[in-house]
């Protein structure tokens, strides 16, 4: 028995390792990969903080670095809040673009954004994280009060895609009658983009995101226990409401977080923690927390890379990158879990 | 010494009160069953008990501790549950379900000690499910599903165990093991189980109290010897179609109502097949002589539609043979369902013999 034991442990960390290096790798083609390339000897010698090629230097360090920090942040974040949302509904099609919480997110950032611009105020990362933060929390209220209403999840969500539809049309109003002419970044932003990003955003977005995955990983626990139904977990002793509390809250700042700094970004939310519950093939929490944050890094960073490669000089949207990968996967779940349910 | 002791205690949803008046004494080492029809508020009385809804009123002890006043990981270590929905879930061994059950005992990361995998493996091998440990959860047939959440439930090392029709996906033979590990639990490991089982004849069988839910209140409650009479069944279940035969547990449908076609000669048992055979078939038929004792007399009783009976140890009389030769006129034809006569029954020889000469006699496979 223990043997077994040893070889479970052995094959999760065969599975962290292939993440790991992939993640390695995604940075190191990212940094020299672009509308300028940059060969590995070039990238070595600016990471080791070798200035002779000031060009290369400042492409590496104020654009490329940033942007691949955030994808690896932010893709991190929005899998862990998709697979906090698919524990909390018992349902592996949730997530937080299917449930309108991004749409609701960017439909408060574009509000703050226009109402400080046009006063001349530049926002700062705070700023946007807390505006998006109150967006997805109303978002998530609304599906809350639906889930109350009806018990089936394919309803839920399409009410969630409702609302998203909803809140993007109110924002694609405000951004089209906006007058300022810089409302046209907002254009790219609303979206969804790593574009742009500086070292603050980056700064700002990596204390917020670490200390919530930091909390989600606390709950792994009680998460397991959660898995069997609210019933069994309460008669385990799992305090119900605040563990539902706690996980609204994490799910909602966390893809605040991304929609706030990145745009709404679709389907990494769900396709993403599936791939890694295939890869790992277990249901642990504490497992699939820290490994649905590896892979949702390494799929927006490849994602990214499409984005900015594929027609450059013109930037794909990452959201059409996501979809294009991510959309199958989903299918081809959803496809599955019906065969199996009709077989049993 | 009353593990669980309740008080007036009143049971519903919000406002709407479903049970009430619910004063059950159940020790340690006791099985107490509820039992009654279906939505009368079973399963509301067990949700109470468990907390997961709140109590309307009235009081409940657990463990001389007022059940409102404990907290969660307490009850948790006190009180384990098993429901009657299914559980999903991608993913799950059958280990990794029966390992929640050591929840209230682990730290705040879940690491299991070596005595916690012990106790795991022990609840697995108590349901019989130790070959599956490493089984996906999905993959396995509802009973086993059922035995899996048992495992769980023991892990948890309870003191009470509540269950919520636990038998429902299970065939007879799971049934019947069913039945075992819980008296096995009771016994051994002085638990006290709290269920509500749709299956009379298994709670009859296990309990030690049963517990009658009626019209909003308990109708009956006490050992099943003194609670388990066909009247009362029927009146529980509200029986009108039917009959339930206490005796041999088993339940039997409404007697075809025309005249008897045939009649049967029977006795010793040997006349259930062919009753239970006609009663498919849907043709009346008449019974006799049967003595009052007789093992196949209850099922006679509920299925023909007429019925010679003699009294206990005594011979058939010639006033009953009589009585039976005249039904027996009336009727197309006669099957013999005995294979031997003996003293007490030598006149239903004389009653075949008089079917033979009138040529009315058919074979057991008549059909």
């Amino acid at each position: 028995m223990m043997k077994k034991g040893n070889n479970i442990n052995k094959k999760y960390g065969l599975c962290f390792a292939i993440l790991l290096v992939l993640l390695f790798v995604s940075v190191i083609s990212s940094i020299s990969v672009g509308s300028t390339n940059i060969s590995f000897k070039e990238v070595w010698n600016a990471l080791c903080g070798n200035k002779d090629n000031i060009v290369v230097y400042r492409i590496i360090w104020d654009v490329r670095m940033p942007r691949i920090c955030a994808a690896i942040f932010l893709g991190g974040a929005l899998t862990v809040s998709g697979y906090l949302l698919q524990i909390f509904f018992s349902n592996p099609i949730a997530g937080p673009f299917v449930l309108g919480i991004s749409s609701g997110a960017k439909l408060t950032v574009a509000l703050a954004m226009i109402c400080f611009i046009s006063n001349g105020v530049q926002m700062s990362s705070g700023m946007l994280v807390l505006s998006a933060f109150i967006g997805s929390m109303v978002s998530m209220g609304f599906v809350l009060l639906v889930s109350g209403k009806v018990k089936n999840m394919s309803m839920l969500v399409v009410c969630g895609v409702m609302i998203g539809y909803i809140c993007s049309a109110i924002c694609d109003f405000i951004v089209a009658f906006a007058e300022d002419s810089n409302i046209v970044n907002l254009h790219n932003w609303s979206l969804g983009s790593f574009a742009g990003m500086l070292w603050s955003h980056v700064s700002c977005m990596a204390v917020v995101i670490t200390l919530a995955i930091i909390c989600v990983f606390l709950l792994s626990k009680p998460m397991h226990a959660y898995q069997l139904g609210e019933e069994y977990a309460k008669n385990l002793g799992v305090n119900i409401k605040r563990f539902r509390l706690a996980i609204i809250l994490l799910s909602g700042i966390l893809s605040a977080c991304v929609t706030a700094f990145a745009g709404p970004i679709s389907f990494v939310g769900i396709a993403v923690p599936h791939l890694i519950r295939v890869m790992f093939k277990t249901s642990k929490p504490m497992v699939l927390v820290p490994g649905c944050f590896l892979g949702g890094a390494c799929f927006c960073l490849i994602c990214d890379m499409i984005a900015r490669t594929v027609f450059a000089p013109i930037e794909l949207s990452i959201s059409s990158v996501t979809a294009i990968f991510g959309a199958p996967i989903v299918i081809i779940m959803l496809v599955k879990r019906k065969a199996n349910h009709t077989r049993g | 010494m009353e593990y669980v002791l309740t008080e007036q205690m009143r049971v519903g949803y919000g406002k709407h009160e479903i049970v009430q008046n619910i004063n059950l004494h159940l020790k340690r080492g006791e099985i107490m069953t509820l039992i009654g029809p279906n939505g009368v508020g079973k399963s509301t009385i067990l949700k109470s008990f468990t907390r997961q809804l709140s109590m309307l009123g009235g009081t409940c002890v657990l463990d001389n501790k007022e059940l409102e006043t404990y907290n969660d990981r307490e009850l948790a270590k006190k009180m384990s549950i098993v429901l009657t929905g299914r559980v999903q879930g991608e993913y799950f061994t059958c280990k990794d379900i029966v390992e929640k059950g050591r929840y209230p005992y682990t730290g705040s990361f879940g690491i299991f000690s070596d005595e916690d995998h012990r106790k795991v493996m022990e609840a697995l091998e108590l349901v019989n499910m130790k070959d599956y440990a490493d089984c996906l959860f999905e993959q396995l047939s509802d009973g086993q599903k059922q035995r899996v959440l048992l495992a769980k439930a023991v892990c948890q090392e309870p003191e009470i165990l509540v269950l919520d029709e636990p038998a429902s996906f299970l065939d007879i033979r799971y049934k019947l093991e069913l039945a075992q590990i819980l008296k096995h639990l009771a016994k051994e490991k002085n638990m006290a189980i709290l269920m509500a089982l749709h299956e009379i004849d298994l709670a009859k069988r296990i309990s030690d109290i049963v517990v009658c839910i009626k019209d909003g209140k308990v109708d009956q409650y006490g050992e099943p010897e003194d609670i388990y009479s066909s009247d009362y069944i029927s009146k529980l279940y509200d029986i009108k179609q039917g009959s339930y035969n206490v005796e041999g547990s088993l339940m039997e449908l409404p007697p075809v109502k025309n005249p008897p076609e045939i009649f049967v000669i029977a006795g010793g048992g040997f006349g259930i097949s062919v009753y239970h055979k006609l009663w498919r078939k849907q043709i009346p038929f008449a019974a006799g002589v049967l003595h009052e004792n007789d093992i196949e007399t209850p099922v006679a009783k509920s299925l023909a539609s007429s019925i010679v009976l003699e009294r206990a140890f005594e011979p058939v009389s010639e006033e009953k043979m009589m009585e039976a030769k005249k039904i027996l006129q009336y009727c197309k034809s006669v099957v013999c369902a005995c294979e031997q006569f003996g003293t007490m029954n030598m006149n239903n020889k004389l009653l075949l013999n008089y079917a033979k000469e009138q040529n009315m006699l058919i074979g057991p496979n008549f059909l």
